[in-house]
């Protein structure tokens, strides 16, 4: 046997209506040891109200160096935005 | 691209105050040093419960044993998010653990003192954790993101841990004499062990001016040490205790204190293993690890059954 336990990543909801967000990560058998030792370590304090665990195995990230590729083109597309577009002053609630 | 120009991307991003973040491109230099420093942290934060752990079931009263309990979960709390932030950096946790337990790495050397008193509680929360805060405080803007992450985590819990140490000593300097020369005592022991916490004076430090390039660090050993003498002499007045240093001074000048020169003979010693306690809190430790080998491997057996069973169901 001797042989590592799997590496998870936790998330946390700080309370109902966000999102989960990602709080750091741990080692844990299988899921419900996960699930208990995020609860032990990382909600100590009212940090949140639901847990998600998730071996980081099977999380994928970008590659960083695709940044450029990926998320630069959003920036010269102005026109997604409101205020791209002009109004006359006398237009209300838009 | 060059390592050179590698290189210089990854000190104009320090530079621009921008994280570096686990995927990115770092000097192998960059990811050593951190590995170094966050995995010694880790360590001191393990090995350090052993000391205040020895008083847990001996705390005065419910008040002060849940204090005392909460305090050294935080602690192990706080190793788990340096382990974690550490192994964002290509190194597995069952080698970080290797290292601490065959002696190889560092923890810090203050948790090789022995707490003989019932004050000790105190003055370490006061104390110890009071320069682990004023250490951790400028980690928050570390360079490396998991690293600042975990810092503000930790920050936010370690300010009830030296409240409580502090509260533990007011109350010892408010009762009888015994008391409050228990406290006292407990100071006088503590006090440079506390100052040492802050590492090597900067001009025998090695590591400080390429840490403070890379943004790990953000003020050198000596400030911070100076920072909380300033900080930490006029909290010991409102207990009406002594610090034991008699150069100890306020110099109007300086707007600092002045204090007395270190014994770095001593923290050598400690450091190479001949502290009072080194021995006994590795023997700790190895014993630990030893006894809950059966634990892991039942939580491992036990897993992989459920894996078993759930394809049988399905
Ligand atoms: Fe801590
Ligand atoms: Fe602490």
């Amino acid at each position: 046997m001797q042989s590592e336990w799997p590496l998870w990543e936790v998330f946390i909801r700080p309370k109902n209506g966000l999102h989960h967000i990602h709080a750091g990560s741990l080692h844990a058998a299988d899921a419900a040891m996960a699930i208990q030792n995020a609860r032990d370590v990382y909600t100590r304090r009212n940090e949140g109200v639901s847990l998600w665990v998730v071996e980081s195995v099977h999380l994928h990230a970008s590659d960083p160096d695709d940044a450029d590729m990926l998320f630069e083109p959003a920036k010269d597309k102005i026109y997604r935005h409101p205020t791209f577009y002009d109004l006359p002053d006398e237009v209300k609630h838009m | 691209m060059t390592t050179e120009s590698l290189t210089r991307r990854f000190q104009d991003k320090i530079d621009q105050e921008l994280k570096i973040e686990p995927k990115d491109w770092m000097p192998d230099a960059y990811r050593k040093t951190l590995i170094r420093q966050i995995s010694q942290h880790a360590h001191s934060e393990v090995v350090g419960m052993l000391p205040e752990g020895n008083w847990i079931t001996r705390a005065p009263s419910l008040r002060r044993k849940v204090a005392l309990l909460a305090k050294v979960q935080d602690e192990a709390g706080h190793g788990l998010y340096l382990y974690s932030a550490c192994e964002t950096l290509g190194i597995r946790r069952e080698t970080l653990i290797e290292e601490l337990l065959s002696g190889k790495a560092k923890y810090s050397s203050i948790f090789n003192y022995p707490t003989l008193t019932w004050a000790d509680i105190g003055a370490i929360g006061w104390l110890v954790d009071g320069a682990a805060i004023m250490n951790q405080v400028p980690l928050c803007r570390c360079s490396y993101g998991p690293y600042a992450r975990a810092m503000v985590r930790v920050c936010k819990e370690e300010s009830f841990h030296q409240r409580q140490g502090f509260e533990i000593l007011l109350t010892l300097c408010q009762g009888a004499a015994d008391q409050k020369a228990m406290a006292q005592d407990a100071l006088d022991r503590w006090w440079w062990p506390s100052l040492m916490m802050f590492g090597p004076s900067d001009k025998d430090s090695i590591h400080t001016a390429q840490s403070m390039r890379w943004k790990i660090k953000r003020f050198t050993n000596d400030e911070l040490r100076q920072k909380f003498i300033d900080m930490t002499v006029p909290q010991a007045e409102v207990l009406g205790l002594t610090i034991p240093d008699p150069e100890l001074q306020w110099d109007e000048a300086s707007g600092h204190y002045h204090s007395g020169p270190i014994d770095w003979e001593e923290f050598g010693q400690v450091l190479r293993g001949n502290g009072p306690c080194n021995a006994e809190r590795l023997e700790a430790r190895q014993r630990a690890h030893q006894e809950g080998t059966w634990v892991r491997e039942a939580a491992q057996a036990y897993a992989a059954k459920q894996i078993e069973e759930s394809k049988k169901v399905g």
